[in-house]
């Protein structure tokens, strides 16, 4: 069997310089577990300006079931911290699942069913490739200190510090950090040593995973079977990946025994029923697992910050375990990016808890529900399953209640205390607390994608009508990007419209070339919209006002919203207003 | 509107007897999976989530969980 392992494997461990100081070295962030998760919290923190040290136990792949499908917005996350471009030439782009019964195909769900995006509803890609572009990225990045075989084996939280105590290959020493992200997995030891359970359920199912690598003229759709011929009354799950890896997913009940079912004897005969005869094929990497859907009840100790799996923990079906993870890391990064340059008050870190644990309820809820139906846990759920199933071929209704996994998509943090509550009235989905949602942009002879000109700081998002901007508007507009917390502007014109028109240069603008800003937006001349440094949006209003801007900033920072001399009356008559 | 408690089909004895009917010759088993299938498709013709959770608590009103369950 070849052996899935991560190039990490040639990096190995280097002896810091703070190892055999007198006094632990202190640093502003440590980030502990080099997974996809901490990897994208480092380098979203340094690219941000803080300087931060990832440990990592190891210096290889991690052992156990690995992630493969990633969502358009932890692709959208990518990108904007430099590696999307990468992962996505070298994953595998999908839209479409299908759900068959038997030898019926009951079921068929296109996750982007619209045009305008720059990136697709997933790729498929090895857990292993993407840290590999990880890794590489966050050797790019000044200010990244990646130190393989160091082992966190004490911690020591203070109401002002956070020391660990690390093992390497050299012996032990201590570190001193500002706040500590704890991104070590499912079986978290940090976790562990604090003295913390998650809590939830688990399921009595065991699957196992085989990767396979073979030549195969399949398609890259996601083809999911209740009871199919070649696995009778379990399900079976075929996915493909990058480099002509193929993920089989085998439901195999509680009672079989988890080392027998690893043994290739045992898994050639099932990976053959699946792909027929004359499919040649090499085991790629294979694993028994269980799971569980259980969170910790916050994930702010103090200064120490949960994030991934050693926060909240979902069943595989629904992508839900990396995807969030790496929501957790770049809603962390700016806001501690914040609160340690002192442009906000260490509350803004409660907002953590406030945003992901919800989003952890929301993936718990769709996890738990897709378990039900795939591993029903009582004679009666089973019963209702087979009958959605048995109508699924005939009755288009029951075709919506077939749930062998639902995709993540990203979660709207609506509840959140950041977001200032719409005072005029819009349609659409970009309430306060979405995603911004992508939509092509021209600029001059340049296509590219609204996405890319949001995040890293505040942007606030004008919809001109293509005409020149009175002067007071523009030195407003510019006055917000001088703030301590800057608000940038990003003009957005319509079609054909001439930019920059009555424009200064240093105030960008583009062209919503087909018109889908306007319309995902619900703009029209006017609208203003502010978007977080995470590309959430938090406020937005049908006409500009830089007084309540600097407001919608405050709050999205857990500043006092009147606290900021010379627009303290205005912003208290637009909130007497609303 | 809410669940439709008063007397609404059109011929009881009639839609009774169907029902009763539908199950004839059935092992318990498939009458398990009949009754699973006719809650489905009932339930998409009605719609409402407020309707069927009503219907939901009238069925289960009186119904003390089993020990242990």
């Amino acid at each position: 069997m070849r052996r899935a392992v991560s190039e990490k494997a040639a990096i190995g461990y280097v002896r810091s310089t703070d190892e055999g100081t007198a006094e632990p070295v202190r640093h502003p962030v440590i980030v502990v577990g080099a997974g996809p998760v901490g990897l994208c919290a480092a380098i979203d923190l340094a690219l941000g300006g803080v300087r931060v040290v990832l440990l990592d136990e190891d210096d290889t792949a991690s052992v156990g079931s690995r992630a493969i499908c990633f969502a358009k917005r932890t692709l959208e996350i990518l990108d904007r911290i430099g590696c999307g471009d990468a992962v996505v030439a070298r994953g595998v782009s999908w839209n479409l699942g299908k759900v068959f019964c038997g030898d019926d195909l009951v079921y068929t769900f296109d996750l982007l069913p619209e045009r305008g995006h720059r990136r697709p509803a997933f790729i498929n890609l090895q857990q292993y490739l993407l840290e590999e572009f990880l890794i590489d990225r966050a050797r790019e990045v000044d200010g990244l200190s990646l130190r393989w075989k160091n082992r966190v084996v004490g911690i020591d939280p203070s109401p002002d510090s956070v020391l660990v105590e690390v093992e390497t290959p050299s012996g032990r020493y201590r570190l001193v950090c500002d706040y500590l992200i704890a991104c070590d997995g499912a079986r978290s030891p940090l976790r562990a040593m604090l003295g913390l359970e998650p809590r939830g359920q688990t399921f009595k199912d065991r699957f196992l995973i085989s990767d396979v690598r073979m030549h195969a003229g399949r398609s890259t759709e996601r083809w999911f079977w209740f009871d199919p011929p070649f696995h009778r009354n379990q399900s079976a799950l075929l996915h493909r990946q990058a480099d002509d890896v193929w993920r089989c997913d085998f439901q195999l009940g509680w009672e079989a025994d988890p080392m027998a079912e690893k043994a290739p004897e045992r898994v050639i005969p099932r990976v053959r029923a699946l792909l027929g005869d004359g499919v040649d094929f090499e085991l790629e990497w294979v694993s028994v697992y269980t799971f569980a859907c259980q969170r910790l009840e916050r994930f702010r100790h103090g200064r120490v910050l949960f994030a991934g799996d050693s926060a909240h923990l979902v069943s595989p079906f629904g992508a839900r375990g990396a995807n969030s993870g790496i929501q957790d890391a770049e809603n962390l990064a700016w806001k501690l990016r914040m609160v340690l340059r002192g442009a906000a008050p260490d509350a803004l870190l409660d907002t953590y808890d406030d945003e992901r644990v919800p989003a952890a309820d929301d993936n718990i809820r769709n996890s738990t529900r897709s378990t039900d139906f795939i591993t029903p846990k009582s004679d009666v759920s089973r019963r209702f399953r087979d009958a959605v199933l048995a109508l699924a071929k005939d009755h288009p209704f029951a075709r919506r209640l077939v749930n062998s996994g639902r995709l993540s998509v990203p979660f709207s943090y609506a509840q959140s205390p950041l977001c200032t509550p719409d005072a005029d009235a819009f349609a659409g989905a970009m309430t306060p607390g979405s995603p911004a949602a992508d939509a092509p942009v021209r600029s001059g002879d340049s296509d590219s994608w609204l996405l890319a000109h949001l995040g890293g700081e505040f942007t606030g998002v004008y919809a001109s009508d293509g005409g020149p901007l009175p002067p007071h508007v523009v030195e407003d507009m510019l006055a917000l990007e001088r703030d301590a917390t800057p608000l940038r502007t990003l003009v957005m014109v319509p079609a054909r419209a001439a930019l920059h028109a009555g424009a200064r240069p240093e105030l960008p603008a583009v062209e919503d070339v087909d018109g889908l800003f306007a319309l995902r937006y619900d703009a029209r001349p006017g609208t203003y919209y502010i978007v977080r440094p995470d590309q959430h949006v938090c406020a937005r209003r049908r006409s500009f006002d830089a007084a309540w801007a600097r407001a919608a900033v405050a709050r999205a920072t857990c500043r006092p919203v009147h606290a900021d001399a010379g627009y303290g009356r205005r912003a208290a008559a637009v909130e007497r207003r609303a | 509107m809410g669940l439709c408690i008063e007397a609404n089909l059109q011929d009881p004895d009639d839609f009774y007897e169907a029902l009763i009917d539908a199950h004839r010759g059935l092992t318990p088993q498939q009458s398990e999976l009949l009754n699973a299938k006719l809650i489905l498709l009932l339930a998409n013709h009605v719609g409402d989530l407020d309707v069927l959770r009503e219907a939901l608590d009238r069925a289960r009103a009186g119904l003390a969980p089993a020990e242990g369950a």
